[in-house]
Parts: C-alpha cells; sequence; structure tokens
C-alpha cells in the first residue's frame, strides 16, 4: 500500500484540476449541467484521493531528506540560469495540498448546487479548476521561481472569478484592484527574486535557503532587503497593511469563490511563503519585527472593522484579514509552525463561515444585509448549527474549537519567544475579544431576535454535507496540536519539524503558559458574552453609541476600513490619471511637428518672393548684385 | 561562413517577390478569389519553406550559415552577401508567420484595390527578409530601403482617414533615420579600407569591403572617437525604428491609420529592425560606444516604458492605446539589450519575438472588431464578453500574455530583462519593474472597458463571434505564447550563439566588473573572491 502510494506521481495533484479546466473550457460550454458538476467536482475530489495517498507514502515511509522530490522539464535553461518545472512534496507543503484540496473538494461540492441556476456555470467550475491547479504548483513547487508561476496564477484566478459577474461594473472594477493590488506586492517578490539569485546563484528554494543560512549574517543588509521585499509580496496576497484594500471589495465574487479563494487558500499564500522561506527572515531580526508589527497592527484595524460591517460577506473578509493578521504575528515571532497550524484551522472554520454565510444569502434570494436577516435560527437549523460551529472556532472558544488551539499557540509565542513582547501578546489578546464581538454579532443578529427575511429554499444535501465536514473539522481539526497542560499532543509540530524549526523560547514558564491561557479564555467568553448582551439583550445600546456624534464617526471610519481607499485614491489614483490624462495627446508629438512647422514657415515665406512682378525680381537682382560686390571689395 | 542550403534561405527570401510579380501580371484586378488564394499559397508556402531553418540549424556550426556570396559592385567592394544566425532565423520565421497571418486575415477587412495590396504585402515581406538576411551593408540597405516603399502604400493607400498624413510622417521618420545609417555606413567602410582624406581621416588600408562578417573582425581597432560617431549615426536610424522615446511619435499615428495586417507587420516586424538592428551592428561594430552609451540608453529607456505606459492609460482608442504600450515593451527590450550582459540580451532577444507574437495578436483582435463596428472608441464598447465569448477569451490569454503572466510566453523574457537589469543596476530593474505594474494596470482597464460591464450599445448586441478563419488567425500565436512560455529552450538554444558572440565583443570594450553573467557567487564583500562567478568571457 505504501510502496503503491509512494509511486504515485505527485505532478498527478495539480495536473487532475488543470486537465479539469482544460476540458471545461474547451467543450464544458457544450456539457449538461450534471456534466459540467461531476468534472469540475470530480478533478479536485481526484486531486484529494491523490494527495491523501501521497500522505499515506509520505507519513507511511518518511523520504531521508524530508522532501520527495519530482522532476519534469527543464523550464529555463540559459547559461547559468536553470530553472527545472520540479515539484517537490515536504510537511510544510504536504499540509497545504491537503488542506486546498479537500477544503476545495468540499467548496466545489457545495458550488453544484449553490451556483445551479447561473448561465454561466462552465466557466465557474473552469477557473475554479484552474485556480485550484495554480494553488497546488504554488505549493509544491520546488523553485521560487515556479512558486511565482503559481502565485500569479492564482492572482488570475482571481480576478476571473470576483469579476465574475462582469456584467455590473463595480465587479470588474473590484477584480481590477484586487489584480492590480496585488501586483504592486508580486514586484516587490519580483524584487527579491532578483535579489536572490544575483546572490545565491540559484531559485531553488533548498539551495537558495541553505546558501543564505551559510552565507549571510544575521542582520546583515542584504538578508534584510531581501525578507523585506518577500514580505511586500506577502502583505500583498495576504492582503495585511498597508495592500489589505482588495480585500473587502474581492467579496463581489460568487460566495463560494469567497470561500475558497479569499478565506481558506489563496489569501494565505504569503503566510506560506514567509513560512517556505523562514531562512531568510531569521536572518532578518528586523524584517522579523516588522512582519509581527504588520501582523498585530492588521487584526485589530480588521477586527475593528469587522465589528461595525453590516454586509455579512464583509464581515467575514475583515475577519479573515483579521486571522491572517494572527498568523503574520505568529512568523514574526518565529512560530512558523503554529503560524501553519492556525491557516489550516482557519482554513476550516473560514471556509464554513463562508458557505453558512452563501447558504443564507441565496435561502434569502441574495440578500446580504445582517439586519435584513434574523431569527433563522429555526428556518435553517443545519446551516444555524453549522455556523455556530464555525464562529465559535473563530471566536476560539476555549477547549472545544480548533481555533482555540491554533491562536493558543500563536499568542503563547508572542509572549514567550525571543522576539516577542507583552506588546504583541496584548494586541493579541485584545483582538480575541474584538474577534468573539464581531464572530457573536453576527451570530446573534442573524439567526436570534426577530425572524427577518423571507427564507424561499432551504439548502439541499450538496450544500448541507459539506458545512458539516468542515464543522466536525472546525473542531478536531485542533486536537492534533494541543498545550502542554492539556494533553499535550504534537503530532502537527512533530511533522512540520523537519521544515520549520520551533519558536525560541526564553521565558519558557509553565506557569505563565497556563495562566495566560486562563486571561486569553476568559477574553474570549467575555467578548461572546458582550455580543450577547448588546445585541440580544438591549440592541438599544449600540444604537445608541452609533447615534453619538464620536460613535458615528467612529463607526463611519471603521466601515469604510480608517479610510485607506480613500487615502490611496487621493495620493496614487487621481494623480496617476491626472498625469495619463495630461499626456493623452503625447506631447512630444509637438518635436516632430515643430519641425514641419518651420519648414511650411520657411516654404511660404521663401514662395512670398515668387510673386511675379518684376520690380521685385528686379529688387532681389540689384540687392544680390550689391551684395556680390561687396564681398569682393571688402575681402 | 556555411554555404550548405544557401539556396533555401534566398527562395524564402525572393518566393514572395515573385510570387507578386506573378500575380501582377497572371491575374486580373477583378478576380478577388482568385487574388486572395494566390496570396495566401504564396505566404503559406513561405512560412512552410521557412520552417527548415528551424530544424537544419547548428547551433555548433558556423556563425552564419545557409549562406551565398556572389560579386556585385565589385569597384566599391559591396558583394551579394546572405546568411543567417539563429537570431535572425528566429526573425525569419517570426515575419513568415506574420506574412501570413497578415495576408489570411485580411481577406475581409480589404475590399478595394485587392491586387495591388496583396502584392505590396508580400513585396513587403521580401523586404524585411532581405535585412535579416544581408551580411553585406549595401545589401542590408538596400533592403533596408526597400522595405519602406510597400509599407508607405500600404498605409497611404488602404488607411484610415489620416492615412496620407501617417504615411508621410513614417516614410520621412524613418528615411531621415536611414540616411544618417548610410553615413555612418560610409564612415565605417572608408575607415576600414583607405580612410577619407577630405575629413581627416585614415585608415587600415584594407581591401575595401562593405562585409559586415569582416567589419566585425576590424571592430576593436576603430578609435573610440570615431566609433562615438558612427553610433550615434547607426543609433539614429534603429532609434527611430524602434521606436525609442523621444522618436516614438510617428508609431501611434502609422498605427492608427494603417489597415490591420498593416499594423501587425509593423509592430510584430518592423519595429524589431531597429533592435536587430542594434544587435547585429551597433554592439559587436562599436563595443566602446556601446559601453558609454549604456547610461543615456538606459535612460531613455526607463522613459519609455513609464511614458509609454502613462500615455496608453489616458488612450480613447483601442489601437493608439496597444501602440503606445508598444513604446512601453520596446523600452523593456532596450533595457535589456543594454544592460550588456548574458540575460539582458537573452531577454531582449525572446522579447523581440514575444512582442512579435502579442501585440501582433492585439492588433489582429481590435482589427476583428473594428471590421464589424468600423469603431476603435474604446468607450462604444462594454460587455461584449457576453455576445463574443471567444474572442473575450482569445483577447484574455493575449493580454496575459503581454503583461507578463507565468505561464506565457511575456513573462519570460520580462524576468529575464529584469535580471539582466538588475545585475547591471538595481535602479534599472526598479523603473522596469513598476513598468509591469503600469502595464497590468492599462491593459486590465482596457479590457475591463470593452468586455465586462452591462451590454449598454444597442449596436454591439448583434456583434458575431469569431468565425473559423478568424480565430485559426489568432489560434497560432496563442500556441506560440504557451510554447515559449512553457518550454523556451529550443528558443534560447538557437539564440545561444548569438548573444556569445555578441557579448564576446563587446567583452572587449567592457570594465571587469560589467562582465557576463553573476551566479553561483556572491557580490558581497565577503565572499568576492570566488572567482568562477564571472562568465561570458
Amino acid at each position: 500500500m505504501i510502496d503503491v502510494c509512494r509511486s504515485l506521481p505527485i505532478w498527478l495533484i495539480p495536473a487532475l484540476p488543470a486537465a479539469g479546466f482544460v476540458v471545461l473550457a474547451l467543450v464544458g460550454a457544450r456539457f449538461p449541467r450534471r456534466w459540467v458538476a461531476i468534472v469540475g467536482a470530480g478533478s479536485v475530489g481526484a486531486a484529494a484521493a491523490a494527495t491523501l495517498c501521497t500522505a499515506i507514502g509520505f507519513l507511511g515511509r518518511p523520504p531521508e531528506t524530508g522532501v520527495i522530490e519530482e522532476r519534469l522539464w527543464s523550464w529555463i535553461d540559459v547559461g547559468s540560469f536553470e530553472i527545472g518545472f520540479n515539484l517537490a512534496v515536504d510537511a510544510l507543503s504536504l499540509v497545504m495540498i491537503f488542506v486546498v484540496t479537500f477544503v476545495g473538494f468540499l467548496i466545489h461540492v457545495y458550488s453544484t448546487e449553490y451556483m445551479a441556476d447561473d448561465s454561466a456555470y462552465s466557466r465557474f467550475f473552469a477557473c475554479m479548476n484552474l485556480f485550484v491547479a495554480f494553488m497546488l504548483m504554488l505549493v509544491l513547487a520546488d523553485s521560487l521561481f515556479l512558486l511565482y508561476l503559481g502565485w500569479e496564477g492564482v492572482g488570475l484566478c482571481s480576478y476571473l472569478l470576483i469579476g465574475f459577474w462582469y456584467s455590473d461594473p463595480a465587479n470588474g472594477a473590484a477584480a481590477r484592484k484586487a489584480f492590480i493590488v496585488t501586483r504592486v506586492g508580486d514586484t516587490a517578490f519580483a524584487i527579491a527574486l532578483l535579489l536572490l539569485y544575483k546572490h545565491a546563484g540559484t531559485l531553488d528554494i533548498q539551495a537558495a535557503m541553505a546558501w543564505a543560512a551559510d552565507n549571510w549574517a544575521v542582520g546583515s543588509g542584504i538578508a534584510v532587503a531581501v525578507a523585506l521585499l518577500l514580505l511586500g509580496g506577502a502583505v500583498g496576497k495576504s492582503a495585511q497593511l498597508p495592500l489589505q484594500v482588495w480585500l473587502p471589495d474581492a467579496m463581489a465574487g460568487p460566495t463560494p469563490v469567497s470561500a475558497l479563494i479569499h478565506a481558506a487558500t489563496m489569501v494565505t499564500a504569503g503566510v506560506y511563503l514567509i513560512a517556505r522561506t523562514h531562512v531568510v527572515f531569521e536572518l532578518a531580526p528586523t524584517a522579523m519585527t516588522t512582519v509581527a508589527a504588520v501582523g498585530a497592527a492588521t487584526l485589530l484595524l480588521a477586527g475593528c472593522s469587522a465589528l461595525v460591517q453590516t454586509d455579512i460577506k464583509r464581515v467575514l473578509a475583515y475577519s479573515t484579514i483579521s486571522q491572517i493578521g494572527y498568523m503574520f504575528l505568529g512568523l514574526g515571532v518565529g512560530a512558523w509552525s503554529a503560524a501553519v497550524f492556525h491557516l489550516m484551522t482557519h482554513a476550516f472554520f473560514k471556509a464554513l463561515l463562508f458557505l453558512g454565510a452563501g447558504a443564507v444569502i441565496i435561502s434569502l434570494h441574495h440578500e446580504q444585509d445582517i439586519f435584513k436577516m434574523g431569527g433563522l435560527r429555526r428556518r435553517l437549523p443545519g446551516v444555524f448549527w453549522t455556523f455556530l460551529i464555525g464562529s465559535a472556532s473563530l471566536a476560539a472558544l476555549p477547549l472545544v474549537t480548533a481555533g482555540f488551539y491554533s491562536k493558543d499557540l500563536i499568542l503563547w509565542a508572542a509572549w514567550s519567544s525571543d522576539s516577542g513582547s507583552p506588546w504583541l501578546w496584548a494586541a493579541g489578546a485584545g483582538g480575541a475579544l474584538l474577534t468573539a464581538v464581531y464572530a457573536f454579532r453576527l451570530v446573534f443578529i442573524v439567526f436570534f431576535g426577530d425572524e427577518r427575511g423571507h427564507v424561499e429554499r432551504r439548502p439541499g444535501l450538496l450544500i448541507l454535507v459539506p458545512l458539516t465536514v468542515l464543522a466536525v473539522l472546525s473542531v478536531v481539526g485542533g486536537f492534533v496540536e494541543t498545550p502542554s497542560a492539556l494533553g499535550h499532543v504534537s503530532f502537527f509540530f512533530d511533522l512540520l519539524d523537519p521544515v520549520l524549526p520551533p519558536a525560541h523560547a526564553t521565558v519558557a514558564g509553565h506557569g505563565t503558559e497556563v495562566l495566560l491561557q486562563t486571561v486569553v479564555a476568559a477574553i474570549t467568553l467575555l467578548g461572546v458574552g458582550l455580543a450577547f448582551f448588546l445585541y440580544v439583550r438591549r440592541p438599544a445600546i449600540p444604537a445608541a453609541v452609533k447615534a453619538s456624534p464620536l460613535g458615528a464617526w467612529l463607526c463611519g471610519l471603521w466601515l469604510s476600513g480608517w479610510g485607506f481607499d480613500t487615502l490611496y485614491d487621493r495620493i496614487f489614483v487621481r494623480p496617476f490619471v491626472a498625469v495619463a490624462g495630461l499626456l493623452r495627446a503625447d506631447p512630444l508629438d509637438e518635436i516632430s511637428s515643430s519641425v514641419a512647422r518651420v519648414i511650411a514657415a520657411g516654404n511660404s515665406a521663401l514662395s512670398r518672393t515668387q510673386d511675379g512682378r518684376v520690380r521685385t525680381y528686379a529688387f532681389g537682382i540689384g540687392l544680390g548684385a550689391v551684395i556680390a560686390v561687396a564681398v569682393v571689395v571688402l575681402t | 561562413m556555411d554555404t550548405q542550403y544557401g539556396w533555401l534561405l534566398n527562395l524564402i527570401c525572393y518566393l514572395p517577390l515573385a510570387g507578386a510579380l506573378l500575380m501582377v501580371f497572371f491575374i486580373k484586378n477583378e478576380n478577388v478569389g482568385a487574388i486572395k488564394t494566390a496570396a495566401a499559397i504564396i505566404a503559406g508556402v513561405d512560412f512552410v519553406l521557412s520552417l527548415p531553418l528551424w530544424f537544419l540549424y547548428r547551433t555548433d556550426g558556423a556563425e552564419f550559415q545557409f549562406a551565398s556570396r556572389a560579386e556585385w559592385i565589385t569597384s566599391v567592394g559591396a558583394q551579394y552577401l546572405f546568411g543567417v544566425d539563429g537570431f535572425a532565423i528566429l526573425l525569419i520565421l517570426l515575419t513568415t508567420l506574420l506574412g501570413f497571418i497578415s495576408v489570411y486575415s485580411s481577406f475581409t477587412a480589404i475590399t478595394h484595390r485587392e491586387k495591388e495590396y496583396y502584392v505590396f504585402l508580400l513585396m513587403l515581406q521580401t523586404g524585411m527578409m532581405g535585412v535579416f538576411c544581408s551580411l553585406d551593408f549595401v545589401l542590408f540597405y538596400v533592403f533596408w530601403e526597400v522595405m519602406l516603399v510597400p509599407m508607405y502604400f500600404l498605409i497611404g493607400v488602404w488607411g484610415g482617414p489620416r492615412k496620407l498624413y501617417a504615411a508621410i510622417k513614417f516614410f520621412l521618420y524613418t528615411l531621415v533615420g536611414s540616411v544618417l545609417m548610410l553615413v555612418g555606413i560610409l564612415a565605417l567602410y572608408f575607415y576600414n579600407a583607405g580612410g577619407l582624406k577630405a575629413i581627416g581621416l585614415a585608415g587600415l588600408g584594407n581591401t575595401p569591403t562593405f562585409s559586415i562578417p569582416h567589419l566585425y573582425t576590424i571592430a576593436p581597432q576603430v578609435p573610440p572617437e570615431l566609433q562615438f560617431w558612427i553610433f550615434l549615426a547607426f543609433f539614429v536610424g534603429f532609434a527611430i525604428k524602434v521606436p525609442m522615446f523621444p522618436f516614438h511619435t510617428w508609431l501611434p499615428d502609422a498605427h492608427v491609420e494603417a489597415p490591420t495586417a498593416g499594423s501587425v507587420i509593423l509592430a510584430g516586424v518592423l519595429l524589431k529592425m531597429g533592435t536587430y538592428g542594434f544587435v547585429r551592428l551597433s554592439l559587436p561594430l562599436l563595443p566602446d560606444a556601446t559601453v558609454k552609451a549604456v547610461p543615456w540608453i538606459g535612460v531613455l529607456s526607463i522613459v519609455a516604458i513609464v511614458y509609454g505606459a502613462l500615455v496608453a492609460m489616458a488612450q480613447k482608442d483601442m489601437k493608439k492605446l496597444v501602440a503606445y504600450s508598444s513604446v512601453s515593451h520596446m523600452g523593456f527590450i532596450m533595457l535589456g539589450m543594454f544592460a550588456l550582459n548574458d540575460p539582458g540580451l537573452r531577454g531582449a532577444i525572446l522579447q523581440m519575438l514575444n512582442h512579435g507574437v502579442s501585440t501582433g495578436a492585439l492588433f489582429l483582435l481590435v482589427g476583428i472588431v473594428y471590421e464589424r463596428r468600423h469603431n476603435r472608441l474604446i468607450s462604444e464598447y462594454g460587455g461584449i464578453a457576453k455576445v463574443m465569448p471567444v474572442y473575450a477569451t482569445f483577447f484574455l490569454i493575449i493580454t496575459m500574455s503581454s503583461i507578463g503572466l507565468p505561464t506565457l510566453n511575456g513573462f519570460i523574457g520580462e524576468f529575464l530583462i529584469l535580471i539582466g537589469a538588475f545585475n547591471h543596476s538595481w535602479v534599472w530593474a526598479l523603473f522596469a519593474a513598476s513598468g509591469i505594474v503600469l502595464g497590468a494596470a492599462y491593459m486590465l482597464w482596457l479590457y475591463q472597458r470593452v468586455f465586462f460591464g452591462e451590454l449598454a450599445n444597442e449596436k454591439n448586441k448583434s456583434l458575431k463571434d469569431l468565425n473559423l478563419r478568424e480565430q485559426w488567425t489568432i489560434i497560432p500565436l496563442i500556441f506560440l505564447a504557451f510554447w515559449i512560455g512553457l518550454y523556451p529552450k529550443p528558443f534560447f538554444d538557437r539564440m545561444q550563439p548569438t548573444v556569445d558572440r555578441v557579448m564576446e565583443r563587446v567583452s572587449v570594450a567592457l570594465p571587469e566588473t560589467d562582465l557576463g553573467f553573476v551566479s553561483g557567487g556572491d557580490t558581497d564583500a565577503d565572499h568576492a573572491e570566488e572567482p568562477e562567478s564571472k562568465h561570458g568571457e
């Protein structure tokens, strides 16, 4: 069994969804819907099966080097610049492909029902398949160059899917914004690759990392530069400060897209990138501090914004930004495995929340305003219970949810790690309060209270089964790694250990750990209680706050995501458009036109001498004679 | 010089001209069907005949292969000298492919004076190919000038409303450039021979010759002062063709007014004449001057990248937008080339092909809707993805190729150019990289305004999607885009000898530190001792 699994080619995993894309793109429009669904979801399901097989092979007989490599073909081979089209599976990519294919498969299954009425059914699945293929390339790439291919590819799919309902110009604008904002980050990423290549002479991940570890001193300028540029790429893709502005608008895409691309997988690619290149970051303490600071600031700012949103998907979008902020916080303090752990649990519960939100949205005929929902727990019990589990996991309710275990590890590292500090911990703990409040605000407003909104149709099995599976994963997904006070399971960290070193801890007091866990747990419960008090018991209080001048101002600021859009519009977009507008007629054309004008003027001046009058000619002859004589006499 | 299959090169070069002459004499003006068929067959056969070059070229063989030689104007030492290297072969294949596509795509677009149109198109093809094949300066110059005439007529007769203005502007601009180039050629010629007393130029006293391979051998002896003036003369000629900022203003007018096929050839091949000239002549013949020109050309290229992108952003006419995007992309090519290192030059050469493929396809695509609506204003469109899904898909793929998405051709070229630019100076790379963001901005905005949104304009509701013929004008280019994007090795293999030789010839003037391809080593002070980090000597 294990041998069979080990002999399974890895390239099958991305190739299956890619094949699904090719089939759907070429002939999908002529397929009946059923076939489209089978090809679309089936190809990802097959990839999930292949992933399972690879995992069995990997865990059953771990490779000696910790990596299974597979060379496909030589992509670019010019002089000493050689890039192979090669794949590699290690523990980190194994976790990633597991998340991508399994969560991806569940979302595809869900989509077969969710998108059933859409006229562009096959286009949807074609793009989704292509996305999964590129995402798998991204995480299986063994060189940064190939990783960049997947990176740009998922960006393209994100663009196509945000703009999926392109008839509304707003959706097209959101798609373009997402592509261009992330491309700013991608450019930083590309320059990081150039810099790394110039020095290390290779873009092969393992070789480049080994080279960097051997040759760069800790804190050397070049390492800091590479790390900061990589961070630039990561903040673009993962929607962190200062490039977070595209993600809330990206909710213009269909909800399964938001679940898969803008919550579970693509947006966490930045976290993956930093974890993958952690060697460089370890050499650059400044960059590590920056990562942690970006994470801490983002999680707080986005948490505040999530608190006041009225669109169910935008709440979840800001929540995603905030949760990825936690992952960055973890990365910034060197808790690589904890960040990846949170990436995984977040993929489960956030996909669940988005899919649950999607079920609510179509039940209410595409209503997304939470204040037009209410009391849905009786009408949509299946959705309610799974959504509740997802929210609990997001809020990190102690002991019983996956989110608790992963977030706990990050917060503990933020306190205890060498590069951690009480401030970072405090930001994370403050964020925990915000998370609990906004997560349960959503639950209480949408599912409790008076019944509002007319439920038109109830979700079928194809929607409920993925929700249930994800709900189970949102609970049990955390038990693969538990803190020392709670059973001390360390399966997940042991798995990742060969790839990602454990965080360096200085103040590893066991008592402190338990104390801090208790404090955060209490904060979380306080947040849930607060949400219950404010949105169930005394709904007048938030309304009154909103009505006060300060509250109104703050609400407006948070609702708009702290005004970043306006700011960027003023300092980048408008000047750019204005300059472009000034140049529209290509002012340089004047140079050649003026030559033409001078010649034309000369022509008209000289042709005026040819006026046909004898006296003009006689004058000319006389003048010429005088000048000629003068020249002869005077010289 | 390897003369095997020399006849093949001549056949490929003159077949279109011969075919055109046969058409003139044997097909009646009214017999439009026969004219189209004949033109398509001639261009198609020419393309098929050019394919063996791809396979027969030996990367380990002589510098110039498929050569042929004959005495021509013996009194001045001009000879008939044909021959190609891998670089020229790539451009010849691009020419024959785009030549066929141009003929094939014109079937319904051109509805008057068809015979003359196809005759000019075929003559143009011979002219372009002659430039790539010539190894004698006089011959080169003849083809260089011959090329102008059919293009002038293509724009002037079958062009848009301001066709005469555009045609004359195109002609004058390029004529000024080529006259200066001729002066440079003569200076080099006289220096190699007995010198020119009138201007106090002493010569080497060799047998007078215009042979480019021979002049390569004397290049290192040309004094820097003279190199500077010759470089300047060549520069004006080539820079106008590229076109480099600030000599680009003929291009948008020519593109906008030219018929679709004219734009395709103009963008696809004619602009490459400039970059071809730099690689074939300026760099290897004038290494000292080349090295001195690097900062200046770097600045002009960077300005072209940013300026072209900004102006493209603001355009309201699709063709004009694509034309300015060409200015930006050609700036990229020049930047890579004048990084004067292995990856930069390779990237530049590959990007010449890529630009021909992507921009050629973009002009074809714009031409297709223009033929349906007779309007190219972006504001006239919107939401047409609904009625033309195949068209929208093709346009998207080409857009992505143009903005350098991995798996497509543009990415490979751009990335190598970036590496080259970065090895030269990080400031270059920074500006070049910013050009990539700007490129995405204007292309995606174009795409959004044309294809996304509500299908509001009544006139667009009945637009027909691509027919089979139109699809097949684009499909070969899409195929090439993916091929180069996924497996560019065969292309790199073929340009390898050229790149090596050019680098070798330029390297005599390069300061030690700028040499070649930095790899495997570190330029940090603590690792500066690694000697194997320098290649290309």
